[in-house]
């Protein structure tokens, strides 16, 4: 044996090398975001209590809005006026996610199943779609008036499209394979529908809810604000109004657990329907 | 003892087997391209006898077990199965296709019993269970059978296809390269499988295959198709005995037969 390029490299050694792995793979995730969330308190803390960088108008100290988010807390709790409003936007969001689940899913079949659908139907879904739907707040307003339902209507008008479009994007979904199956042991369309298409698509159908359940929120806060009312979202609007930010900031936050809510009901109901689908796994945060 | 030698009729095969499925002047035609994918096909498939299609792509193996199935109507010609026209999907055809698509919400006897479930709704599909089961056990998956089809391996999801393929007891078997997305080992061994499950069974069988190798070694008789027209240029019986072993594939006989077929395919096999 020659002389070897690396003195260390000596006849029968082992060969020693780690791989590099990041500091984030190391730590568990619940660190992580801990640690996040203190950096964060912390910068905002100094620019608006301890240097006053920024206005209170503008931004209030954390510690404001703790004290806030405690009195609005309280409230709740208590059953105040302010777990009345809670109360109309959740039911508000309610009602307008099962209409919104129930037209955009017969519309989703009808696009998705025929050709019907597919040629006459879509065509001006795809148009209404790309409109601003907020804009339609005042003729919902207009002809349903001050009161819950024209907001109902709003949330459920945003959040009816993503799911149209998943509904029949899942009902393609299955294979050629698996149609030609089903055609070959004479399965009617209808059986074809429900126990082939439908199942296939579900993990394309939660995928839909899920963006819909995040539409639902803004419709029917976005509603509130324009169309008044008993909800959360007027309760926002007057603190605005009236200059006290650190309330807006704690009754966005108490706004966002709903939204939250919201959004595990239907990712906890897709792994219970879903079983099967290991993709849906990954990432974790859903 | 040689391979290619013919061998001594049994009792069995002095009298011909009673035909099960008959095609006459069979002719398809694509009316949007004018496109004749076959012409004058005609075929026998008896009792009992597993006969192989091989060609290159294009030569209408596919369109003929098209056909054959139910799936799509044929231009002009006969199609006979049991003595009844096909006009359409059939409970006593049973298919196999490429890839095992077995229903990954259902578990593997809840798969094997879906055509019944299809066709004479649930309470029929649950009776057939016991069945389905009985016939894991004879594809050797009998410890499988409430698993979820995820869990399977290529090798046995195709094994569990086999048993939704035999649940309504089918007078013929329509095999679409079935094994042509498993790896080289798990496919010699699925077909010497489904040997053994077609000779207990004592099932007519119809494999449509890329492989000379896979339908020689499984086949009695093997009809090679051309291409523009698609048509039967030779029929070849395959006369080594059975059951067929993996060790016959390196005999000369054998060679002889893969030879044959692919002079007979030609160049055109490998455009």
């Amino acid at each position: 044996m020659t002389a070897s390029p690396n003195p260390a490299d000596h006849a029968g050694a082992d060969t020693v090398w780690v791989e590099h792995t990041a500091l984030i793979d190391r730590i568990p995730r619940w660190v992580a975001m801990l640690g996040l969330a203190a950096v964060v308190i912390l910068i905002w803390d100094l620019a608006t209590a301890r240097m006053g960088w920024v206005s209170p108008i503008i931004l209030p100290s954390p510690g404001e809005t703790l004290t806030d988010l405690i009195f609005v807390g309280q409230n709740l709790v208590s059953g105040g006026y302010m777990l009345t409003a809670l109360w109309t936007t959740t039911r508000t969001v309610f009602w307008a996610f099962l209409i919104a689940i129930a037209i955009g899913f017969s519309l989703g079949v009808l696009v998705g199943e025929t050709k019907f659908g597919e040629r006459a139907v879509m065509p001006y879904l795809v148009a209404i779609d790309t409109m601003p739907k907020v804009a339609f707040a005042p003729l919902f307003i207009a002809w349903l008036g001050f009161d819950i339902a024209s907001k109902v209507a709003l949330a459920a008008f945003i959040a009816t499209f993503p799911i149209v479009v998943s509904t029949a994007a899942g009902l393609y979904s299955a294979s050629e394979n698996e149609r030609m199956l089903f055609k070959s042991i004479g399965a009617s369309r209808l059986q074809t529908l429900v126990q082939l298409k439908l199942p296939t698509g579900l993990p394309h159908i939660f995928t839909g809810l899920k963006i819909a359940a995040v539409g639902v929120m803004a419709g029917a806060i976005t509603g509130e604000f324009l169309g008044g009312g008993q909800g959360f979202g007027a309760l926002i609007r007057q603190s605005a109004s009236t200059l006290d930010t650190p309330r807006v900031f704690a009754l966005i936050l108490y706004l966002s657990l709903l939204g939250l809510a919201l959004f595990f009901s239907v990712a906890w109901l897709q792994r219970r329907l879903v079983f099967w689908n290991k993709a849906e796994k990954l990432g974790g945060v859903t | 003892m040689t391979m290619a030698e013919p061998r001594p009729m049994t009792a069995d095969e002095v009298a011909p087997a009673r035909p099960v499925y008959e095609i006459a002047r069979l002719s398809k035609t694509y009316a949007r391209n004018r496109l004749t994918a076959l012409t004058d096909v005609n075929l026998t498939l008896h009792k009992g006898e597993f006969v192989s299609v091989v060609g290159s792509s294009g030569c209408g193996k596919s369109t003929l077990l098209k056909i054959m199935s139910g799936l799509m109507p044929p231009t002009t010609g006969r199609v006979v199965l049991e003595g009844k026209p096909v006009t359409g999907p059939r409970d006593d055809i049973g298919m196999m296709f490429q890839q095992a698509t077995l229903l990954p919400w259902k578990t593997t006897v809840e798969n094997i019993v879906l055509p019944i479930g299809i066709r004479q709704g649930r309470a029929a599909a649950q009776a057939a269970i016991p069945r389905a089961t009985e016939l894991l056990r004879l594809v050797g998956l009998g410890d499988f059978a409430n698993v979820y089809p995820g869990e399977l391996s290529g090798g046995m999801a195709q094994r569990a296809s086999i048993c939704r393929m035999l649940i309504s007891n089918p007078a013929v078997l329509l095999l679409d390269e079935p094994f042509s997305a498993l790896d080289e080992l798990t496919r010699d061994f699925m077909n010497m499988e489904l040997q053994r499950i077609c000779a207990e069974q004592k099932s007519t069988a119809f494999l449509v295959t890329h492989s000379l190798a896979e339908a020689v070694i499984l086949s009695d008789r093997i009809l090679v198709m051309k291409p523009r027209p698609g048509r039967i240029v030779e029929e070849i019986v395959i006369d080594l005995p059975r059951p067929r072993t993996l060790e016959m594939i390196n005999t000369p006989g054998f060679g002889e037969i893969v030879a044959h077929i692919r002079d007979l395919l030609g160049k055109e096999a490998f455009e």
